[in-house]
């Protein structure tokens, strides 16, 4: 129901997903290895979204989902009703979604700093419910379809497998931002100032930054990464007002076996995961839907505060 | 809270001793009554969901843990009373009990786990987890997937309450509820809830004075587990199904809901609470995914002007502890 199934493509080469214990076809695997990859490129930037969040209002984005499929959404409108293309969409679709983030910060969660961070998460939940209700009232439950953009249609063919073109943007692309992140947050001058307000605002307000507008945007930078993704995800799967809502509780899970607030530690863990999920579904497909979950008890037994994560 | 300084703390405590007998015995009468003026199944629906959403008050109110995943409770509670009913023919309090058992253990294991950690961390680890229960839901042969189980028998609690009376079928639920209701207010001012609300406090000088703050929140925890299995069993036999909305997210979100609206922390808070979602959702059934829009909005306006919800109002106004 959550999963996107295996494409045209590897039906051509004749795989079948294999049930446990029987012979693993080298197609399936390689098939689901790549399904791994996408569904690791989508929790990826996800969960890069929620932890930049985290790092600097500490709060869990419960709206990350809706923002998600708003992202998602923004495409297909601006494909529809002002008929621009892929391409523009995804420089346009986060830039609108992170400018609603930007104002929903202002707006409210603004009014909750200072208070238990519960209340926050406990807004941001409400937020997600409207924003999902809103959607599922004006287009149903099922998807409408995007088209894969003309450059990228068609597929490579690797001699062990096909691979789809769009698929491969969606890694490349993927791995280009969330790695591009990484590298602003660690290592310009800006991110020093970012890194600098989530460990002492006050003091980082004392040197004449404006602390508050950088919360707003740092919010509004982490929802258009979900905003991103969505856009991403609109040709892959169809843009259903309930796709945010499916995959978030396993970004959730991402997010706590990488560790809370850990830039690199959530790109790493979205993209294992992702291919750990595919490769469940190869050799033991019942599990495939939980092996997350189960990771993350494991993990949290060993190391409570995540793989990547500091102790609080 | 501030407390009025001319009141002595003994004062105080003999007269909140007194304002919740009184509350108690209104509770009783309008339970009692209410069939007369409203659809009784919709009572008992929301007697059940009252006492669900006391069971999580449990954790937030009194130990400020905010489970995002308490449908597992309710569901799983839910879904093996109805098998236990159906297949295996058990007479409804059994059934109950094997429900509330599976709940229980289940609390147990992902309490052990949660319970390492607080705040939104363990929002996170017990949405995950009642994802998980819910995707075994999904998959498990017994629930029977999509269409949950069906048909579920009443039959006869004890041997002799035969429960497919409705007047029976009422008068079990509401002494369920009740039941249910005194042993959370039972924990909550007994020495355990004192310790507990210590812990809430200030961990470190709990553990400091030598309270094992784990173990008091891991017992909170499979309490809070319990009593959400035991409403959610006695949901089953009520309605004679169980299916995957019981154990879904958005039961976990109703819930939270229903807390916040009617006040967490206090007594009678969840269940006013859970009377309003409830009849929210009767009322506006026909205006369809509006009530997810309107819930919402409700969340949204609580968090931000109404935190201490519509008990916890009063209780400040009146400065009473309901």
């Amino acid at each position: 129901m959550r999963r996107w199934g295996c494409d045209d493509a590897y039906r051509a080469t004749g795989a079948a997903v294999n049930l446990f214990g029987h012979a693993i076809s080298m197609p399936a695997l390689y098939g689901q290895l790549l399904i791994g990859l996408i569904n690791g490129s989508f929790y990826a930037l996800l969960s890069l979204g929620l932890a930049v969040i985290f790092g600097m209002l500490t709060i869990v984005n419960f709206a990350h989902g809706a923002f998600y499929m708003m992202g998602a959404f923004a495409a297909y409108f601006l494909l529809q009703y002002v008929g621009l293309s892929y391409w523009f969409a995804l420089i346009l679709a986060p830039l609108i979604v992170g400018v609603i983030g930007a104002v929903v910060e202002g707006l409210f969660l603004k009014r909750l700093a200072g208070f238990d961070p519960l209340y926050s998460l406990l807004l941001t939940f409400g937020l997600a419910l409207i924003i999902q209700g809103l959607f599922q009232n004006y287009y149903g439950a099922s998807g409408m379809p995007y088209a894969i953009p003309k450059p990228l249609t068609g597929a490579y063919n690797l001699g062990f497998m096909f691979l789809p073109v769009y698929r491969a943007w969606v890694i490349v692309a993927s791995a280009v931002v969330c790695f591009g992140t990484w590298l602003v947050i660690e290592k310009t001058k800006l991110g020093a100032y970012l890194r600098a307000a989530t460990e002492n605002p006050t003091m980082v307000r004392a040197f004449g930054i404006n602390v508050p507008r950088m919360v707003t945007l740092t919010y509004g930078f982490g929802v258009a990464l979900a905003a991103f993704a969505g856009v991403l995800a609109a040709p892959i799967n169809q843009v259903r007002p309930g796709m945010g809502a499916d995959i978030i509780a396993v970004v959730f899970a991402v997010v706590v076996i990488g560790g809370m607030g850990s830039i690199l530690g959530s790109i790493v863990t979205g993209f294992a995961l992702g291919v750990v999920e595919g490769l469940t579904k190869v050799f033991y497909p019942e599990a495939s839907n939980t092996v997350v979950f189960v990771i993350m008890a494991i993990v949290l037994l060993i190391r409570p505060t995540g793989l990547f994560g500091r102790a609080a | 809270m501030d407390i009025d300084a001319s009141v002595s703390p003994a004062d105080l405590a003999s007269q909140d001793r007194r304002v919740n007998a009184l509350a108690f015995a209104i509770m009783v009468v309008l339970i009692a009554i209410a069939p007369f003026f409203a659809y009784p199944f919709f009572v008992m629906q929301a007697m059940c969901l009252a006492l669900f959403a006391c069971a999580f008050n449990l954790l937030i109110g009194y130990a400020n843990l905010l489970s995002l995943g308490h449908a597992m409770f309710f569901g799983l509670a839910s879904y093996v009373c109805a098998h236990a009913a159906k297949v295996w023919g058990l007479e409804p309090v059994s059934a109950i009990a094997v429900g509330v058992a599976a709940s229980a253990v289940l609390g147990f294991v992902t309490g052990a786990l949660a319970i390492r950690s607080a705040g939104i961390y363990f929002a996170m680890i017990t949405m995950a987890f009642s994802q998980m229960v819910f995707f075994f839901c999904v998959e498990a042969p017994f629930t029977h997937g999509e269409d949950g189980i069906q048909g579920v028998p009443q039959g006869r609690a004890l041997g002799f309450i035969d429960l497919s009376n409705p007047w029976m079928l009422y008068g079990f639920v509401a002494v369920v509820f009740l039941f249910g209701f005194l042993v959370l207010q039972r924990a909550v001012n007994s020495p355990f809830g004192e310790i507990l609300k210590a812990i809430r406090e200030n961990e470190p000088r709990a553990v400091s004075l030598g309270y094992r703050a784990v173990q008091y929140k891991l017992a909170a925890f499979v309490l809070s587990a319990v009593i959400a299995g035991l409403a959610g069993a006695t949901k089953a036999l009520v309605v004679q199904n169980a299916s995957l909305t019981d154990v879904s997210f958005s039961t976990s979100g109703e819930v939270v809901l229903m807390t916040l609206v009617g006040g967490m922390g206090t007594f009678y808070g969840p269940v006013v609470g859970a009377l309003i979602v409830v009849a929210m959702q009767n009322y506006l059934a026909e205006f369809g995914e509006w009530v997810t829009v309107i819930q919402g909005v409700v969340f949204v306006a609580c968090v931000l002007a109404f935190r201490r919800g519509i008990v916890g109002e009063l209780a400040a106004r009146a400065r009473l502890s309901l």
